[in-house]
């Protein structure tokens, strides 16, 4: 919380929503921020509802399942599949990243596409194995 | 401290004092959601049996159980982390991001809280 300190109040913020233009980089930030959000604000809440209807007993988990059975259950937990991986996969870029590697332009840009390409691939993957076993 | 460019206004302000440990944490929570969500996902796509007996069979085995609780914690500290990010971003009313921040912090503490529980109902329960 770096308003505690009246120093810093001046301090300007990160770009904000207006300043930005399309690119690589930019998709797959926005897609880690957005992922990342979706996954807090939907991702943990269904967590909360699994885990609580396994401990409540049959009841529950019925009621559970028959949501997350049904199409608009099933979009869901793809959606926050995709989303934790997807946040994975640019979360590993970031580590990559925090060590001072990978910014040159071209590397930058290729695993700006690779990271999402590959989390969407890994999604699909464990869906198809999921619905067709 | 210059009045012109962004760059200018923040040059010789000095450190921060703090934010390094903010991203530490997101990291090394980062690493945790990791190990603990492909550990649970690679469980469920291998049990295929998505019955109450079955699930509730697997979350009462010790690893597993360990594993739940462990991705309730990590997923939930990092999520306040990532969430405070996006206030601090997003919200610029200096009172409006201090009542961002307690209702963070309570609902993150709730909500793990109310995981490890179940949790624990699972796994020690009959």
């Amino acid at each position: 919380m770096a308003q505690v300190d009246t120093k810093t109040s001046n301090r300007p913020l990160s770009p904000h929503l207006s300043i930005w233009r399309w690119g690589p980089a930019m998709f797959v930030s926005i897609l880690h921020r957005v992922t990342g959000d979706g996954l807090a604000l939907v991702g943990l809440p269904v967590l909360l509802w699994w885990l609580y209807a396994v401990a409540a007993g049959p009841a529950a988990y019925a009621a559970f399942a028959g949501h997350a059975g049904a199409w608009y259950g099933k979009v869901v937990l793809i959606g926050l599949t995709w989303s934790f991986l997807n946040h994975m996969a640019s979360g590993l870029r970031h580590f990559v990243l925090d060590t001072g590697a990978g910014y040159e332009l071209k590397n930058n840009a290729l695993w700006s596409i690779l990271t999402p390409v590959l989390a969407l691939s890994a999604t699909i993957a464990v869906w198809v194995f999921i619905l067709l076993r | 401290m210059g009045n012109g460019t962004e760059l200018g206004r923040v040059r010789a302000l000095g450190s921060a004092h703090s934010g390094a440990h903010h991203w530490l944490l997101q990291r090394y929570t980062a690493i945790g959601n990791m190990f603990a969500g492909l550990f649970l996902l690679f469980g469920l796509l291998a049990k295929g049996d998505y019955s109450f007996a079955s699930i509730h069979g697997w979350l009462h085995s010790p690893l597993p159980a360990l594993m739940a609780g462990l991705f309730v914690l990590s997923t939930f500290w990092h999520a306040r982390l990532g969430l405070q990010v996006l206030a601090e971003d997003y919200v610029t009313d200096n009172s409006n991001k201090f009542a961002v921040m307690a209702a963070l912090n309570l609902l993150t503490f709730a909500g793990a809280a109310f995981g490890l529980l179940s949790v624990a109902r699972i796994a020690l329960g009959a």
